[in-house]
């Protein structure tokens, strides 16, 4: 009689579940109305790419290319140039946003924090050549996640006037002649 | 002449009514099962979402009228009128309330719903076999399987409210649940019926012959614009139908206490349309063996059961059968 046993069982277990089912009428909804309500995004979240200015106002971008490189999608380009005090940036810098598929490599990349992904994910447009945002679309006025991140003061870099180690994170060279037995 | 007046407008109205209604229900069925879903479902057109059905007409109508070269041309166009014309046809014998109701004295009221239901098999067997598809052969002969091995049964376990009142009219049906609705003595065959129901409309979870994960779209697959929306609205035609026979067979149609006759039978119609959508709400889709099995072997000999026991009961009551 197993086989009648499992035939009840599986009747019960239908009513069981059509009961259940019709519980869900009074469950909270999870839907969020997206234009009139939004969700708090994470503050990790993924979205739009900016580049960053460092606690001084200058430009965090040195222009190495290794975002460009680690891009999978090869979406971010630049041209790199460099000041009479041997300073070096960004001379125009690109990133297409219909090609960019937000996987965040470029910011594990980049050894200045300059670009960083944000998460402002409207970006929605019309007309798909409003996608590739120019530098000056990318720049933002502050530091990103890292506030009081400066690549230069922790570099070890003689520039722009500043002699190696007069930084306020850095030493002096060390003279190796004075650790002669 | 009034009586005249009363049968125009009924004409017109009704038929109208449950159209109306089976558009409505793609967007209740939405609702609904975003309710059971913890969802919203669509609420944007309009208040509440009550336009919906609307756009999604206009949507359909402004659709390109698609008939792929290799379809049986006159068969493929007629499929989608053959299930809208039996499925309004049926809307004839409803007995709404008294005085409003098409021919619902009809005193084979039952059997032309039953062979109604017979002829919209048609519908979706001439589409799939049209459609010159592997998918909506293969959905339409599931659907002739289906639809040939519920109607042997549907047809049975309606036999106990007949052996009841002796009577094949909707109308006098109704009349004699008078002094207690037929869901109680005919609970079996309730049962039966509503399982039947959902299979002759193939609604899930037993909608085989359009079973999305496996057929495409079964019989429908080739099927675009307005002639899709013609199939959408008479499956959902045959779930008012079946739905308004429920009530009027087991749960007393128009009867009820206070509330006038004609909010009573649209109450428990609703309920119905509202259990069909609950039940696509939970239930997965069985196999197709299984559905065969459940047919031939469960449900077939329970109904035979039915009118046996009722038959037997009749007999000793009465003593000469009704």
């Amino acid at each position: 009689m197993g086989d009648e046993d499992s035939k009840a069982t599986a009747m019960i277990s239908i009513l069981h579940s059509l009961w259940r089912v019709l519980r869900h009428t009074f469950d909270r909804r999870v839907t969020v109305q997206y234009p009139e309500e939004r969700r708090v995004m994470a503050p990790r979240t993924r979205g739009r790419i900016v580049l960053t200015l460092d606690p001084d106002g200058g430009e965090r971008c040195v222009g190495c290319y290794l975002c460009a490189a680690a891009c999978p999608v090869d979406c971010i380009a630049l041209q790199a140039t460099e000041d009479e005090t041997g300073r070096r940036s960004a001379e125009w810098f690109r990133i297409n946003f219909s090609r960019c598929i937000f996987c965040g490599y470029c910011e594990e990349a980049c050894p200045t924090y300059a670009i960083q992904l944000t998460p402002d994910i409207e970006l929605g447009e019309y007309h798909r050549p409003n996608l590739v945002y120019e530098k000056e679309h990318l720049l933002i006025s502050g530091p990103g996640k890292y506030p009081g991140y400066n690549y230069y003061h922790v570099a070890g870099l003689s520039i722009g006037g500043k002699d190696k180690g007069e930084a306020a994170a850095e030493r002096p060279p060390v003279d190796v002649r004075t650790l002669l037995p | 002449m009034t009586e005249t007046i009363r049968l125009l407008l009924c004409i017109l109205i009704i038929p109208n009514v449950v159209l109306g209604m089976a558009a409505g229900l793609i967007l209740l069925e939405r609702r609904l099962l975003a309710v059971w879903q913890e969802r919203l479902g669509p609420n944007r057109v309009g208040p509440f979402g009550l336009l919906q059905p609307l756009a999604d007409a206009i949507k359909l109508l402004t659709k390109e009228d698609w008939i792929p070269p290799f379809a049986d041309r006159p068969v493929f166009v007629i499929a989608p009128a053959i299930v809208m014309a039996t499925g309004i046809l049926t809307c004839a014998i409803l007995p709404i309330a008294p005085g409003v109701g098409i021919v619902d004295d009809l005193n084979i009221g039952l059997l032309f719903f039953l062979a109604m239901s017979s002829l919209g098999a048609y519908s979706v067997l001439l589409a799939g076999w049209s459609s010159n598809n592997k998918y909506s052969l293969i959905g339409g002969l599931r659907s002739a399987a289906q639809m040939l091995s519920y109607e042997v049964f549907m047809g049975l376990s309606l036999m106990g409210v007949v052996i009841l009142t002796g009577t094949f009219s909707l109308r006098e049906i109704v009349e004699a649940q008078r002094d207690g609705w037929f869901f109680i003595p005919q609970f079996l065959g309730m049962v039966i019926f509503m399982l039947a129901g959902l299979a002759e409309t193939h609604r899930m979870p037993f909608d085989l012959p359009e079973a999305e994960a496996e057929l495409v779209a079964g019989f429908h697959t080739e099927y675009s614009s307005m002639k899709f929306g013609v199939f959408f609205i008479g499956e959902y035609a045959g779930v008012v139908v079946v739905s308004a026979l429920m009530t009027t067979l087991f749960f007393g149609g128009w009867l009820g206490p206070w509330l006038p006759p004609i909010v009573w039978f649209m109450l428990k119609t609703l309920t119905f349309i509202c259990l069909f959508i609950l039940m696509r709400a939970t239930l997965p889709r069985p196999r197709y063996d299984q559905l065969m099995a459940l047919g031939w072997k469960v449900m077939l000999p329970l109904s035979l059961l039915n009118v046996v026991v009722t038959g037997a009961i009749k007999l000793a009551t009465t003593g000469d059968g009704g």
